[in-house]
């Protein structure tokens, strides 16, 4: 039966050729549009390390004076100082942690063939890479002794070791930094989270640092620092900031594997911040935050909102090519009133009327689908032309190609429902009569 | 017209109606904020920036080991800047307005005992710059070389707290000085930074926009007598006749690289690309936004064209009944469109109070403006004219259909 209302629905819609493309095209930009924009919020709202990012914590204090504070209001210091930064550090109260910043440092090639240039780099403690669950291809990473003894150590991203060494195994070699030498212990492997969430103050959907360096031997050869300073008080920086100076511009990142740990270090950031203030350092009440990988993203509202703009855009649209395909199945429906009243005068139930309007709909909607398909892979290609930072991340995933079948389906089904059932309703021999 | 018949006849296709309605009133509502949207953004890319924008280029430059001696290579970097054909000024500076590589800012405060800041503005720090943006001075005077303290001794005199290695003076903004002096002369007034410390207005420029944080104010920008040298992150600015450009630059990199090879050019472009990369996701948003103002009102139409086919194809023999009992061509023609306009001016009526609702919705969460009156009218209009050419097509079908029809059976 459901071949023969599938061959029915295809001769309908062969007598109407120029309206069923035009259903067929309105439903297929209807959701080509709205996949486009899903799948860029997908992606750009997506959960950088799953599993995982419960349990890391951005840490929070508030070292500065009174000046512009707004009880219960104001949010605490978006980084950390140096000195809260390596009081925290030693304090040792989580299961792991990370204290760091970003950097951009010349980079003189072992391969005279190519010329100096300027990479990205991290300055870290040691925490970040099994923290964060950096995976290694070449090599490992330095430890808490090497961070202690300043050691001059570097792991580079596999980008920056194919650019280098043409992607062989680089570790034991020397790499000389803005005129120091820094010895190589390890190669990343392929590791891209999105957003970057560890240091938001960089744009948040870049490719990663090339080089990461620990964060004391950065500071000795005086390797740039590049990225967010904010200083209070009477506090001023150049380029490097000043060890003393009251300046924040360090993230300090732990992982607390319960919630219990997670109570428990929100009160140690409490006390700390108690303690500073009867030293003299810190001067407003204690102001302290810790927020997961997801609230934190969320706080910094990373996804930007032209793209949340058009997502609401293209759904406003989908709605409209809906109600367009409605009035129009509607419509034909209406028109074949005629061949409706002969099909139950002849015996047809209600129901297989019904049942057949609505294969006719779904054939137009399963049309709309592939074809909303397509063009969802060419919006996503637009997209990718783009010149916004998240652009070239843009690509359809599994779960999003299932998303976008289920909408097609649901999106024909809905706009069937209504025509065919109205159509249905006709009653048998006033149509005949009218013929 | 007679509106009467139009109406009852509707009634007998109140769905598809009201699904009409619905399209035209969804479609005019996003319309509408979507134009609105386009208005903003370009708003926004329009921005003057106050300077002598296709007059200027920038290099940046990187070293490579350890620094030479900065305020020597400095000043030997910008006299031979000026020896290149085609060189105008030069200055130093980081960051320029609209920046997407950072910014300085500071708060102001008229009174250092203030718990808040009165504004918050863009800084700008650097030997040089008023004539190499091209800002105009509308009162007071230029930095003097007495004014200069040198970038370095400043922040150490910030971080000691000894106020001797400061700068005492400042410049400011129009903008500014008529935020913090309502119709008085700012000349000679002193003004704080969020720390208390005092600054003396010397002179007042017309328009210099800020680098970035624009809506905190665009156009509220300072200008600091502090010296500024390569290694401190600060570029070479170059200002030369538009057409040089391109020769400057090419001479300016080839002489900086020459005078100290060891260092490696980060930057060089001219200020409008600095500017075009800076608003080039509010031109792609406007684009889609106008994109999607296009395939909506094209679906709408087709979708119009598509039902008042079907219409026409159901009324040929009342039509052609009509036609017999002496109705016009006219009369036809006038009918479908008259009809079209009453379900366009509902669904407009509709989408306008739509219109207000998304765009109360998008106030709350995007920080939007409320959206002015001028874009209701000119959505409506919009729509009406899309209603009547797209209707024309069945219209003319309709009022072709010859009185005989009346006499034929289906």
């Amino acid at each position: 039966m459901f071949g023969y209302y599938v061959d029915l629905a295809l001769r309908s819609l062969r007598r109407n050729q120029a309206l069923t493309a035009l259903m067929v095209l309105a439903m297929a930009l209807g959701i080509g549009a709205s996949m486009t924009t899903l799948t860029v919020l997908h992606v750009l709202s997506g959960d950088p390390l799953p599993g995982r990012s419960s349990t890391l914590y951005y840490a929070q204090v508030d070292p500065r004076d009174m000046n512009g504070y707004l009880p219960g209001k104001s949010q605490p210091m978006y980084e950390m100082s140096w000195i809260d930064g390596m009081n925290l550090l030693r304090a040792k109260r989580a299961h792991r942690q990370a204290l760091m910043t970003g950097g951009l440092v010349a980079v003189q090639p072992p391969d005279t063939m190519l010329d100096p240039f300027y990479e990205a780099a991290r300055f870290t403690t040691a925490g970040f890479f099994p923290m964060f669950c950096v995976p290694f291809e070449y090599g490992h990473a330095w430890n808490a002794s090497d961070d202690e003894a300043h050691a001059r150590m570097a792991v580079l991203s596999a980008a920056l070791n194919d650019k280098l060494f043409g992607g062989t195994d680089s570790t034991g070699q020397t790499l000389r930094l803005a005129g120091t030498a820094f010895r190589i212990v390890g190669v990343l492997g392929d590791w891209h989270p999105n957003p970057q969430f560890y240091d938001l103050t960089r744009h948040s959907y870049e490719e990663n640092e090339g080089i990461y360096v620990p964060l004391s031997a950065s500071q000795d050869a005086d390797l740039h620092h590049d990225g967010n300073v904010t200083c209070w008080g009477k506090g001023g920086t150049g380029i490097n900031p000043d060890h003393a100076s009251r300046c924040a511009w360090l993230q300090f990142w732990v992982q607390l594997d319960t919630p219990a740990e997670a109570a428990a270090y929100r009160t140690f950031l409490v006390h700390y911040s108690e303690q500073q203030k009867a030293l003299g350092r810190f001067q407003r009440p204690p102001n302290v935050r810790l927020r997961d990988v997801m609230r934190w993203l969320d706080y910094n509202q990373v996804v930007p909102d032209d793209v949340r703009l058009q997502t609401w855009l293209a759904f406003g649209f989908l709605l409209v090519c809906l109600v367009n395909t409605v009035g129009l199945m509607l419509a034909k429906f209406m028109r074949r009133a005629g061949e409706l009243g002969v099909r139950r005068a002849l015996g047809a139930s209600k129901h297989s009327l019904f049942a057949q309007l609505l294969v006719e709909s779904g054939v137009v909607g399963l049309a709309g689908g592939i074809g909303g398909l397509l063009l969802a892979l060419l919006g996503l290609w637009l997209v990718r032309r783009q010149p916004a930072e998240y652009a070239p991340l843009a690509h359809l995933d599994p779960a999003m190609l299932l998303a976008t079948f289920l909408l097609a389906l649901g999106a024909s089904l809905l706009a069937g429902l209504l025509p065919a059932w109205r159509a249905c309703q006709i009653a048998p021999p006033l149509q005949l009569k009218s013929q | 017209m007679d509106i009467l018949p139009i109406l009852s006849t509707l009634r007998r296709h109140k769905l598809t109606a009201w699904l009409l309605v619905l399209e035209i009133a969804l479609t005019c509502a996003i319309v509408c904020n979507a134009m609105f949207l386009i208005g903003l953004q370009l708003q926004r890319t329009d921005m003057p920036s106050g300077m002598a924008e296709h007059e200027l280029v920038q290099i940046q430059l990187g070293y490579i080991g350890r620094t030479p001696d900065a305020k020597a290579q400095t000043q030997t970097d910008v006299a031979a800047l000026q020896q290149i054909p085609g060189v105008k000024q030069v200055a130093l500076d980081r960051y320029l307005p609209f920046s997407l590589d950072g910014s300085s800012n500071t708060g102001i405060k008229l009174d250092p005992r203030q718990r808040q800041n009165t504004l918050d503005a863009g800084q700008y720090l650097g030997q040089n710059l008023l004539p190499t943006l091209g800002v105009h001075l509308v009162a007071g005077r230029n930095f003097q070389p007495g004014d200069y303290v040198d970038f370095d001794t400043a922040v150490a005199a910030l971080n000691s707290g000894d106020m001797k290695g400061l700068p005492q003076t400042i410049i400011i903004t129009q903008a500014i000085a008529e935020r913090l002096w309502p119709g008085q002369n700012a000349l000679g007034k002193t003004l704080y930074t969020d720390s208390g410390i005092p600054f003396r207005v010397i002179g007042v420029i017309a328009v210099l926009a800020r680098q970035n944080d624009l809506q905190q104010g665009a156009q509220y920008s300072t200008y600091w007598p502090i010296r500024m040298t390569s290694t401190d992150g600060a570029s070479y600015f170059i200002r030369c006749a538009p057409q040089d450009r391109a020769s400057v630059l090419k001479a300016a990199v080839a002489k900086l690289k020459q005078l100290n090879p060891d260092r490696v050019v980060l930057k060089a472009r001219t200020y409008d690309q600095a500017r075009r990369a800076f608003f080039a996701n509010d031109r792609a948003m406007a684009g889609i936004l106008a994109g999607v103002i296009v395939a909506l009102l094209i679906v709408t139409a087709l979708g119009i064209v598509g039902l008042a086919s079907f219409w026409v194809g159901q009324r040929r023999r009342t039509i052609g009944v009509r036609r017999a009992l002496g109705a016009t061509r006219g009369d036809i023609l006038h009918y479908f469109q008259t009809e079209n306009f009453l379900l366009a001016t509902i669904g407009i009526a509709l989408g306008m109070a739509l219109a207000y609702g998304i765009n109360l919705f998008l106030m709350q969460h995007y920080e939007l403006p409320r959206l002015p009156a001028i874009y209701f009218p000119a959505g409506a209009i919009a729509l009406w004219l899309i209603g009547q050419l797209a209707v024309l097509g069945p219209a003319l079908r309709a009022a072709a259909v010859p009185p005989v029809v009346a006499t034929r059976s289906v």
